[in-house]
């Protein structure tokens, strides 16, 4: 047996730069594939914790489609009290709270900012939080008979981030659109961006600064088993239906549970993952354009080493495997350092993303894919350098060595 | 006196050439005979032919016309695959440009005809080690070849065309590309293999050299043999 495998990484050596710069394709594409991978699952724990997602028996309803933006805005039939009463009495609803969202001024340190307040509606306070998913991490959370009060989102604390250039604590009081509301507590912090910059108050004070009644932005609902999720999402769709007398298809609201929701995301998600993959196919295609290019060129600069080895006693098929095991090579080490740095971007990339939302997403080290990745990358080499190998052994001792 | 051995036999060769619309002749009816353990040498100026007909009798190349038989195997029937076997296992050559695989050491360059030959590592290297103190380079060993001098080089080259213990020693212009000193170091070298039982065919241009030497001498003009001589035992 000839030692190909030595012979081809001494050839490879020789060519140096010229070797790693022909790797470089197939090594950024594969470094963005296990990356992304990698990365996927810390991804999608970061933007699903970014929604608030908490309880698994939680429905959310809001008027129009589904929202992304700001709750509640542009909305043209806004849902009621009435209608979370009404859903409250839904044999699958264990209870309904409603919510409000306003943007409203907020003034503190004679610094002036624009922030999302909750309205908490009252008696429902306990319940709202569990939709929700907070808690209080200094102080306390509202209460029934509270006023004036509120709980503000974890990054108000720090000075640096909460834009006001003061670190902010309980027992202080915030300028609401130019009303005094004393701090009681603070939230947890959740790794949701918008959760951590969250005020909370009391419903009715909230109706006092911005007076919208009995409207209400949503509806929050609990479930009263999991396994009744999709029933209680049609009861509460065949009631609003009727109670805002809309046809099937047309609805002008939207009840999303958290598979919806996750779903939605995920898909997002997965559609860039898709377009990412694309892109590195690309880059992947082009190496091995590459390799049967370099291939090509190594071919007639050792048209006398061919020629040599012929004479020497070398069959066709040992010349054809001299170059294709070489050319499968740069294909596997392009594929071996893109796995590296693949993990590597991957691995620190989830812990980048944990420190920065507050999360703990593990990253996914997917070792069928590794070792698929380079198995493959290897009989992509190859595949590219077929061609040349061809030619390689076709050459005619005698014309070459002349 | 026993009967010697026929190792090469060259019947009515012809090789033609296409240069453009002209032919050339570069064989013309070769025929030509080698017994084992002869020390012959081809001579002729440039153009006679003699690469050609080295090409051929190391069986390189195909005559365009005849047959070359290289140790009773007509080589016409061969495919190039077979070819570059036999040829592998029977002759070994030596180059006047050396033709040492740059990027490969001295041993393994020594080892490589014997990898082709599917020779196990283990031997390969325990020849490729013996064939290398035979021709005084044991200290040279892990050098590569752009580390040595010309005529080390060669020597190189003559421990690689033993590495199958061949038959037949095919040496073009072996001291082509050497001065007189390390080739008659060379030369000598031949000469002992010959002393050993090998058959040495030398291709050179320069007569003193052949005369000396081989112990029959082809003069080669226009791709034809135009005499032989034969050196007289002393």
């Amino acid at each position: 047996m000839v030692n190909y495998y030595q012979y081809s990484l001494k050839n490879l050596r020789r060519r140096g730069i010229r070797s790693w710069l022909t790797l470089l394709g197939i090594l950024i594409g594969i470094t963005a594939v296990v990356a992304l991978i990698t990365l996927g699952n810390g991804l999608k724990t970061a933007v699903n914790s970014q929604f608030g997602v908490s309880s698994t028996q939680a429905i959310t309803i809001q008027a129009g489609g589904l929202n992304l933006g700001s709750p509640g805005s542009a909305v043209s039939t806004p849902l009621t009290k009435q209608d979370a009463e009404a859903i409250g009495k839904l044999s699958t609803i264990e209870f309904a709270t409603t919510r409000n969202i306003e943007q409203l001024i907020i003034e503190y340190n004679n610094k002036i900012k624009v922030n999302y307040i909750i309205g908490i509606e009252e008696g429902t306070e306990k319940e709202s939080y569990e939709l929700i998913g907070i808690a209080s991490e200094n102080g306390r959370l509202l209460q029934s008979g509270d006023s004036k009060k509120i709980v503000i989102g974890h990054n108000f604390i720090d000075g640096k981030k909460n834009g006001f250039e003061k670190d902010i604590k309980i027992g202080k009081s915030l300028m609401i659109n130019n009303q005094s509301f004393i701090i009681i507590g603070i939230l947890e912090k959740k790794g949701s961006f918008i959760m951590d910059n969250i005020i909370i108050m009391p419903e009715k004070d909230l109706d006092n600064l911005v007076h919208f009644g009995d409207n209400v932005d949503i509806i929050g609902v609990k479930v009263k088993d999991k396994d009744l999720m999709d029933k209680a999402k049609e009861d509460i769709e065949k009631l609003l239906r009727k109670r805002r007398n809309v046809k099937v298809g047309k609805e002008d609201f939207q009840v999303s549970t958290p598979d919806a929701i996750l779903s939605q995301v995920n898909s997002v998600i997965g559609g860039i993952q898709i377009f990412i993959v694309l892109i590195a196919s690309i880059s992947i295609l082009v190496g091995a354009i590459g390799i049967v290019n370099t291939m090509a060129t190594s071919v007639i600069e050792r048209r006398k080493e061919i020629g040599i080895m012929k004479a020497i006693g070398a069959r066709n098929k040992h010349i054809f495997l001299l170059f294709l095991v070489e050319s499968g090579f740069m294909g596997f080490i392009g594929g071996l350092l893109g796995v590296i740095f693949g993990l590597f971007i991957g691995y620190f990339g989830t812990v980048g993303i944990n420190n920065f939302v507050g999360i703990t997403a593990k990253p996914t080290i997917n070792y069928f894919l590794i070792f698929f990745v380079l198995i493959g990358s290897f009989l992509l080499g190859a595949l590219a350098g077929i061609l040349p190998a061809m030619g390689a052994a076709k050459e005619n001792p005698v014309e070459v060595l002349r | 006196m026993k009967e010697k051995e026929k190792i090469i036999v060259l019947n009515d060769v012809k090789k033609f050439y296409y240069m453009g619309d002209n032919i050339v002749h570069a064989l013309n009816g070769i025929n030509l005979t080698v017994y084992k353990g002869e020390f012959i040498a081809i001579m002729g100026p440039s153009g006679s032919g003699k690469s050609t007909c080295m090409n051929m009798i190391g069986s390189l190349d195909v005559p365009t016309h005849g047959t070359i038989f290289l140790d009773n195997e007509d080589t016409s029937s061969l495919s190039e695959s077979d070819l570059s076997e036999l040829r592998g296992s029977k002759v070994g050559f030596i180059f006047q440009q050396f033709n040492l695989i740059p990027n490969l050491t001295v041993k393994e360059n020594v080892m490589l005809p014997m990898d082709f030959q599917g020779i196990p590592k283990k031997e390969r290297k325990k020849i490729a080690e013996e064939l290398l103190r035979k021709v005084d380079l044991t200290d040279r060993m892990d050098f590569y070849p752009n580390q040595l001098s010309g005529g080390q080089q060669q020597r190189v080259a003559i421990a690689r065309a033993l590495a199958n213990d061949p038959e037949v020693i095919l040496a073009d212009e072996p001291t082509g590309n050497l001065d007189s000193k390390t080739g008659d170091r060379v030369i000598d070298i031949l000469n002992s293999l010959n002393n050993e039982g090998k058959t040495i065919i030398m291709v050179t241009h320069d007569p003193d050299l052949a005369r000396e030497h081989a112990k029959i001498v082809y003069w080669l003009k226009d791709g034809k043999i135009e005499k032989i001589t034969k050196k007289k035992r002393n």
